[in-house]
């Protein structure tokens, strides 16, 4: 049962216009269809990222749920205290971690671990800007591999890591991955992961216009550009079965980077193997397509 | 003893235009084109402020005192009936 | 005055149980030597039903502050219990939990920090997270355990108050030892303590965001001075929970001092946790000498008592203060801020600050009494040079530090 415009129209989100988000800010377009499909009985656990000071100061908020803003590396512990409090309550109340990179890949993957071991009846959101953008465009461990940041300057060396794959590993309920330049397919998995029993997680690409260096009208655009570029592969583990949820014709990575000024140092031969490393990823995802379980 | 003890909480209330009008943010604003527009309700979908709603006549309007003109809007549109015009010279 | 039932328990046990009787809602603890038989007595308690609640077994102590901080603020009573290494290791979030106002209850159990590694108590722990906003209440019994963190519940909670709370016992010497303890009945704790009652919660029906940004224009000041202003009161508050306490239960521990052979003594010993048991075993030796001394036991370290402090030790011939902790180059933690409480007093009694028993190095009453005729002797020749004293060093270190050119 896919979600249609017309059913997300009926439901409010909890963003309130006027907020300190930058304009084109891919984050907001994520909270925006994440709270809507998650509805009101809805707390937010945020650890310190772009989304602690999108809210804006201290007296007023731009989200319109309640959020207990906290510590950078603890919000999947945090979250699971939430949870229990609330079991202990007899209450119904769906519990999200709303995290950016840097407090799930980095700093917070430890509490995220733990939580997901324990398999917390919680849903985890990272919203991936690929960088610590909030404290100004410092690398993160979900950084991709030659992009331009303040300490990579000439180019991240590494590729990041694969934090679906690692949460997977943990034997979950449900993984997924998102993009803001695909908010139906957003919008179904949050639909569905509401709906299941333990510990979910999804991994939504978010676009940062002054991160990423492009012209900010394009933020949607490059979310899709991702997609269809098989640079941001779009799939779900259910149960330990993986499926690739948007399979698109296949647009070469150049276009991809070439929107973007974090990726100008990459040379030709980069960019070929970047492509190389991506078609790779793709028959793997494939291959994994075909199993009955991965986890 | 007969003292006050305040307990002052770091609390926030949610409001609209928490960051102030952030309008004033725009170098650019969205016009859109009622002959042109389809109704989809991308634009509405995709503007990351929640700043267009449904107007009297049943067509897509925006807020503007809130709108900080990032033109995500008139790039999604499939119908191109958004134009982002110059808001000064 | 209602009667509980004997056992003779751990302190640890002590602990588990007044968490339990306490009626806490969500645990969520880590293990640590000396701490460990705590969580496994909790563990125990609820997976046999005996105690109805939550417990989170998290995969470290920084997780386990912040679970009870986010379990505190969905509005349920909290418990967690840790020592040393952890405790130092979730200081981020104890800053936060008392930001939070969220009324946590905790057992420290004493042990000194490493490198190198040590399990034996002393207080370096607690006392290096003393400005975290943490109320702070060093005991020497496992009644006192028990009985501490019934009562500090009830302080915690109070509307003025909402601040987390420590109850510190020492590494072995009281976790593991077995002591005669009087369990109260649940009927009657929970007369005593009423269900608790947040100063803010998370409700999808009345949606605020909690903690997010604060310019230096807004409250933030007013939000830290409202958490030292809600520290003081505590110790009034303190002191109506102990008397409401020896009124039904019988038992009364003192409140942020507990005062032993005072009222006429020349002398004071200051100290806490069992030193102070030790203590008073040296004061009771030492008055049957014709000495006239008296124990002054702190056991509210933070809120700091400082009118319990000047009105004890106003006009007295000397105090000597024993820290189980250090503040390199600074002195011991009681000794530097009894000093300090003192300093407005016309006629302030000299103070004698030792330095001794870190790493579980064994203090009796023949220490007590040792480092107290050595203050005494001090004081008399006006030989008290220096703001602090290590004591008992093996004595090829305790001849370098008694040099007299080791002025600081």
């Amino acid at each position: 049962m896919s979600l249609t415009i017309h059913e997300l129209r009926k439901r409010s989100s909890s963003y309130l216009p006027g907020s300190a988000a930058c304009p084109g800010c891919g984050a907001t377009i994520a909270f925006r269809i994440a709270s809507r499909v998650l509805g009101p009985n809805t707390v937010y656990v945020i650890p310190a990222c772009c989304s602690s000071i999108i809210q804006s100061p201290y007296p007023r908020s731009a989200f319109s749920a309640p959020v207990l803003n906290f510590a950078f590396a603890a919000a999947a512990a945090a979250a699971s205290g939430v949870y229990r409090a609330y079991k202990f309550q007899g209450k119904d109340v769906n519990v999200v971690v709303w995290a950016g990179d840097g407090g799930t890949v980095d700093i917070g993957i430890q509490a995220l671990s733990g939580a997901a071991e324990r398999g917390e009846d919680i849903i985890y959101i990272c919203y991936d800007n690929e960088a610590y953008m909030n404290t100004g465009i410092q690398r993160s461990g979900a950084t991709p591999w030659g992009a331009v940041t303040k300490t990579t300057p000439t180019g991240k060396r590494e590729m990041p890591k694969d934090m679906p794959m690692i949460v997977a590993a943990h034997g979950v309920p449900y993984v997924a991955t998102a993009s803001v330049g695909y908010p139906f397919d957003l919008a179904n998995k949050l639909e569905k992961a509401k709906k299941i029993r333990g510990f979910k997680y999804i991994h939504i690409l978010s676009p940062c216009p002054p991160g990423w260096d492009f012209p900010v009208e394009k933020t949607a655009e490059l979310g899709k550009l991702a997609v269809d570029t098989y640079f941001w592969p779009l799939y779900e583990i259910e149960n330990g079965k993986l499926r690739i949820t948007v399979k698109p014709r296949k647009r070469p990575i150049k276009d991809f980077l070439a929107m973007q000024e974090r990726f100008k140092s990459l040379k030709d031969e980069d960019i070929e193997e970047l492509e190389r490393r991506i078609t790779e990823k793709w028959n793997f995802l494939l291959q994994l397509e075909g199993l009955e379980k991965i986890f | 003893m007969g003292f006050e003890v305040p307990i002052v909480l770091p609390i926030s209330k949610p409001r609209k235009g928490s960051s102030g009008e952030t309008g004033l943010w725009r170098v650019e604003r969205p016009i859109i084109n009622e002959s042109k527009c389809i109704k989809c309700w991308l634009c509405w979908l995709y503007c990351p402020e929640e700043v267009i709603s449904e107007g009297e006549n049943g067509f897509p309007v925006i807020d503007l005192s809130y709108c900080k003109g990032c033109g995500v809007c008139a790039d999604v549109c499939p119908a191109k009936a958004i134009e982002m015009v110059r808001e000064y010279g | 005055m209602v009667e509980g039932e004997w056992n003779i328990i751990t302190g640890n046990h002590a602990a588990a149980l007044a968490a339990k009787l306490a009626r806490v809602n969500v645990v969520a603890a880590y293990p640590i030597t000396p701490q460990t038989t705590v969580v496994e007595y909790l563990a125990s308690f609820i997976e046999s039903g005996y105690m109805n609640a939550e417990y989170i077994r998290v995969e470290s102590e920084h997780s386990a502050m912040a679970a009870v901080i986010g379990a505190a603020a969905a509005g349920a009573r909290t418990f967690t219990a840790t020592s040393s290494q952890g405790l130092v290791y979730m200081s981020e979030v104890l800053h936060w939990a008392a930001g939070s106002r969220t009324p946590i209850g905790m057992a420290v159990i004493n042990r000194a920090l490493g490198p190198p590694w040590n399990i034996h108590v002393d207080h370096q722990d607690s006392m290096s997270q003393r400005d975290t906003g943490w109320m702070q209440i060093y005991v020497s019994s496992n009644q006192e355990v028990l009985d501490t963190i019934l009562m500090m519940y009830k302080v915690a909670e109070h509307p003025d108050v909402m601040l987390p709370f420590m109850v510190c016992l020492d590494a072995f010497v009281l976790s593991h030892t077995f002591m005669p303890v009087n369990v109260p009945r649940q009927e009657d704790v929970d007369e005593f303590l009423p269900p608790f009652r947040p100063a803010w919660i998370l409700d999808p029906s009345d949606p605020i965001s909690f903690g997010s940004l604060v310019l230096p224009d807004e409250e933030y000041q007013e939000m830290r001075w409202s958490m030292d202003l809600s520290m003081r009161r505590a110790l009034e508050v303190m002191e109506d929970v102990a008397e409401e306490f020896n009124e039904k239960f019988g038992r009364y521990h003192g409140a942020a001092v507990m005062k032993y052979k005072m009222n006429d003594a020349d002398y004071v010993i200051l100290t806490s946790a069992t030193l102070a048991s030790e203590a008073e075993v040296a004061v009771d030796i030492m008055r049957d000498e014709g000495i006239s001394v008296g124990l002054l036991k702190l056991r509210s370290f933070r809120p700091f008592p400082h009118r319990d402090i000047k009105e004890n030790l106003q006009g007295r011939k000397g105090v000597v203060v024993i820290d189980r902790s250090i503040s390199f180059s600074s002195g011991g933690p009681i000794g530097t801020e009894v000093r300090s409480s003192l300093y407005d007093l016309s006629g302030a009694p000299p103070v004698v600050n030792y330095i001794s028993g870190l790493g579980g190095r064994d203090l009796t009453y023949k220490d007590v009494i040792a480092m107290f005729k050595d203050a005494v002797s001090r004081i008399a020749s006006g030989r008290v040079r220096k703001p602090y004293y290590w004591y008992k060093l093996k004595p090829e270190y305790q001849r370098i530090e008694l040099a007299e050119e080791v002025v600081i």
